[in-house]
């Protein structure tokens, strides 16, 4: 039966044939999958016990490490996803890096949507302590991307210099960066710039595929600070990402320059607002405007966004599962940084600081880059505000210390709302 | 109602939604690469289910120089060569000088055959040294294997070193759990290899769980080195300073020999076979996978016009004296076979023992001002 269809696809996609086929779909996915990737289940040859593979992690320091016992070890290598993304592969870039006495880095990446189901196991508790204690069985993820519900998202431009907001979208039915082939990455990147090519009025924009660009095209993304290059962070060269490049990789934005979308870096789509100033509400409502009008348009042409009730959107890393929201501000508080409470305060108000080139930068002056801690178990509403209701506090801490006057700690705020 | 979705967009991709983009490519595996020979080849895996992907991901990732060629493809094990035998043969063919997929490769380890080789003048050959690797048959190699596979080689290698005796007497340093002062003598020794940085290497999944079964075995002598687990399965050294490389040569097959007897011993002897000789993981090491070299000072010869010529000649290649990609210090080069395949282990050590003995007269008739045409010898 498989060699019968084997014959009937071999020159030819099969998304109509599938129609054909019926009662008995579900088997003949299976057996495409398995003429696709020939013997998916033998990826995971087993010639030695699972002690004899589990890997040395005595030295490590991440998520991963943390709870990959040889229990969990042995009970999922055997196992692979349809595609055939196997544990192994899931964990090697957290073997492969022990990660930092002060950081704790997740260590495991998903190579599909069905990752996160079965290898549950270890992405659950992964999960759990990455994201406060979020229980993916039981809990549901709030998703919430109605911009209208923001109150007071305008800051003091004397302090805030820009605000931003990101996130990702995967589509769902295509597998994610650490395992697609450069098929699947070709068709992330048709999809998305099909639909990218249909956003109207402030969302009209043009694609600028890294395989093609222009040398003044690359120096004017450059210096628009649009450009981003092949990945050199082990984190993510160990999980396979930065394979092929740069094929079917390239930057989407619009004619203003307020909405950007990267198309096959860590993510499918990693999807960005933002505007200089301190009009955080109107970068949201942009976002928000976008992000619903291409969701519109793939649905249109039959796709979808990855995304459940439990884990929120479906990305490559467990850290960004949820909102994968990163809604920020890049801010002048020069006397509030210098207060020792600074960081009681901005934990307390479920805020991060990074410096302004981004995660693993230091600030430059006290200029910092404010932003959400949290990504699961609240939505992007609920974020959005607690980033706006944090800085607007911040601001006010400023200007209280500017007059001489003191500062409180507040109180923190609680979490899963 | 993933498994609805996984059924709707689920496709069989066609050969041109899956072929790499090979346009800016200057490696062996892009230039014999066909969308025909890939379609061929995409649906194939061997026993241990690497593909022709998993083979050319390394040339994918890069695209190489526009004067150095790389090969671009790697085996991930024994049936590699075999199963993807369409596009291994062209390459072996363009890197091996017209090496036929008929061609039978002559494995000669009897160090008795070499003639000479011990009266290279010390003056001027500072050291000898002679190396090659070994993969252990019935295991994958280095791009695809497993954890336990890779400590299970690492098992058996330590078990048959440790039981060499005599000048073979020795001791393993596994990577992970060296000591400081071990790590520091092993340095000063020049011994120590690190984590691979070449993209080259990591591209091919080759440091993957570093430094995990990875280690250095060494006599007490310090002439006779074995590294479990870099690019091979194993590199074998063998060295000494001055110019005696009868004798390194000698060192070196009796060393060879004992451990594959142990190896066999096991069911487990090393990956070989009458047309590619010792299988190793790049094609560019086929056959004897042997690199004999001296450092040699050449001050006058190398900035003669005709040098490159010469080594030409002479079967011969330069580098500097930090090995590959190394500029040459104060004159003094790394002179060693260019040749790997379809020649013997004797063959390519005695053109470097002729080759450098004839050289290092060339320098001498230099430095007292003499002309060197006469003999500047014929195409080997």
């Amino acid at each position: 039966m498989a060699g019968a269809f084997s014959r009937i696809l071999s020159a030819r996609r099969s998304v109509g044939i599938l129609s054909l086929v019926g009662a008995g779909s579900l088997t003949a996915g299976y057996l495409l999958a398995r003429e696709r990737r020939v013997g998916a289940a033998a990826n995971v040859r087993r010639l030695y016990p699972a002690s004899a593979e589990y890997p040395d992690l005595r030295k490590h320091n991440n998520c991963m490490a943390s709870h990959l016992t040889p229990a969990v070890y042995a009970r999922l290598c055997d196992k692979a996803t349809p595609n055939g993304f196997t544990l192994d592969q899931a964990i090697q870039t957290g073997v492969d890096n022990p990660g930092h006495p002060f950081i704790k880095t997740v260590g495991m990446v998903a190579g599909d949507e069905e990752s996160y189901e079965v290898f549950a196991d270890l992405f659950d508790p992964v999960i759990k302590e990455r994201h406060n204690g979020y229980d993916s069985r039981s809990m549901t993820h709030p998703t919430d991307l109605d911009a209208s519900k923001i109150r007071s998202g305008v800051f003091d431009e004397r302090y805030v210099l820009s605000s931003r907001v990101r996130t990702g979208r995967s589509i769902r039915g295509l597998s994610l960066p650490p395992a697609c082939t450069r098929a699947e990455r070709r068709e992330v990147e048709r999809v998305v710039v099909d639909a990218l090519g249909g956003l109207r009025g402030e969302l009209t924009g043009r694609y600028y595929s890294l395989t093609q660009m222009t040398e003044q095209e690359q120096q004017q993304l450059i210096d628009d600070h649009f450009l981003f290059d092949k990945p050199v962070s082990p984190l993510l060269t160990c999980a396979g990402m930065a394979r092929d490049w740069p094929d079917a990789r390239g930057i989407w934005h619009n004619n203003q320059k307020t909405f950007l979308i990267w198309i096959n870096e860590e993510d499918h789509t990693r999807v960005i607002s933002m505007e200089k100033g301190g009009n955080m509400k109107r970068v949201f409502e942009r976002f928000c405007k976008g992000l619903k009008e291409v969701e519109k348009l793939i649905v249109e042409k039959g796709w979808e966004f990855m995304w459940n009730e439990h884990l929120g959107y479906v990305l490559t890393c467990p850290s960004n599962l949820g909102t994968g929201l990163r809604a920020g501000v890049h801010i002048k508080l020069p006397l509030m940084s210098k207060d020792p409470r600074f960081p009681k305060i901005l934990d307390n108000l479920r805020l991060q600081k990074r410096g302004t080139g981004g995660v693993d930068t230091a600030a430059v002056g006290s200029t910092f880059d404010i932003s959400n801690l949290d990504r699961l178990g609240q939505s992007e509403v609920q974020l959005v505000q607690t980033v706006i209701d944090g800085v607007n506090y911040l601001i006010e801490c400023e200007k209280r210390l500017e007059k001489g006057q003191d500062i409180r700690v507040p109180p923190p705020i609680s979490q899963f709302k | 109602m993933l498994t609805k979705w996984r059924q709707q967009t689920f496709k069989y991709f066609v050969v041109e939604e899956e072929f790499p983009e090979l346009s800016k490519h200057n490696n062996h595996m892009a230039k014999v690469l066909t969308k025909d020979m890939y379609a061929k080849l995409r649906d194939k895996q061997t026993p241990t289910g690497f593909t022709v992907d998993d083979v050319i991901q390394t040339g994918v990732d890069n695209p190489g120089h526009p004067f150095i060629m790389t090969v671009g493809c790697v085996a991930g094990d024994e049936e590699s060569y075999d199963v993807f035998k369409d596009l291994f043969d062209p390459v072996i063919s363009d890197r091996h000088g017209g090496y036929k997929p008929s061609d039978k490769h002559k494995t000669d380890l009897n160090f008795e055959n070499l003639k000479g080789g011990d009266d290279l003048d010390p003056n001027y050959v500072l050291s000898s040294r002679v190396r090659t690797g070994r993969s252990i048959k019935g295991y994958a190699l280095p791009p695809h294997n497993s954890r336990g596979e890779r400590r299970a080689v690492e098992k058996l290698s330590v078990e048959a070193l440790n039981s060499l005796d005599g000048e073979f007497k020795g001791k393993y340093y596994p990577l992970k759990s060296m000591t400081d002062a071990e790590q520091e003598q092993l340095i000063a020794d020049h011994f120590l290899f690190d984590k691979p940085v070449s993209p080259l290497l990591l591209a091919a999944g080759m440091a993957r769980d570093w430094p995990d079964a990875r280690g250095i075995w060494h006599n007490e002598n310090k002439t006779f080195l074995v590294w479990v687990n870099e690019e091979d399965h194993l590199r074998v050294i063998s060295m000494q300073k001055g110019g005696n490389m009868k004798e390194v040569f000698k060192r070196f097959c009796v060393g060879l020999q004992r451990i594959e007897e142990i190896f066999k011993k096991h069911n487990h002897g090393f990956m070989w076979n009458e047309h590619l000789g010792y299988i190793l993981t790049c094609p560019s090491n086929l056959g004897t996978g042997l690199r004999g070299g001296v450092h040699v000072k050449l001050p006058k010869l190398s900035t003669h016009a005709k040098f490159e010529e010469i080594l030409t000649r002479l079967r011969l290649q330069k580098r500097g004296t930090g090995g590959v990609d190394t500029a040459s210090v104060g004159g003094v080069f790394d002179i060693s076979n260019a040749d790997r395949i379809g020649s013997s282990e004797v063959d390519q050590v005695q053109c470097v023992v002729d080759g450098v003995k004839l050289m290092v007269e060339m320098e001498k008739k230099l430095e007292k001002g003499e002309a060197i045409d006469s003999m500047i010898p014929a195409q080997k």
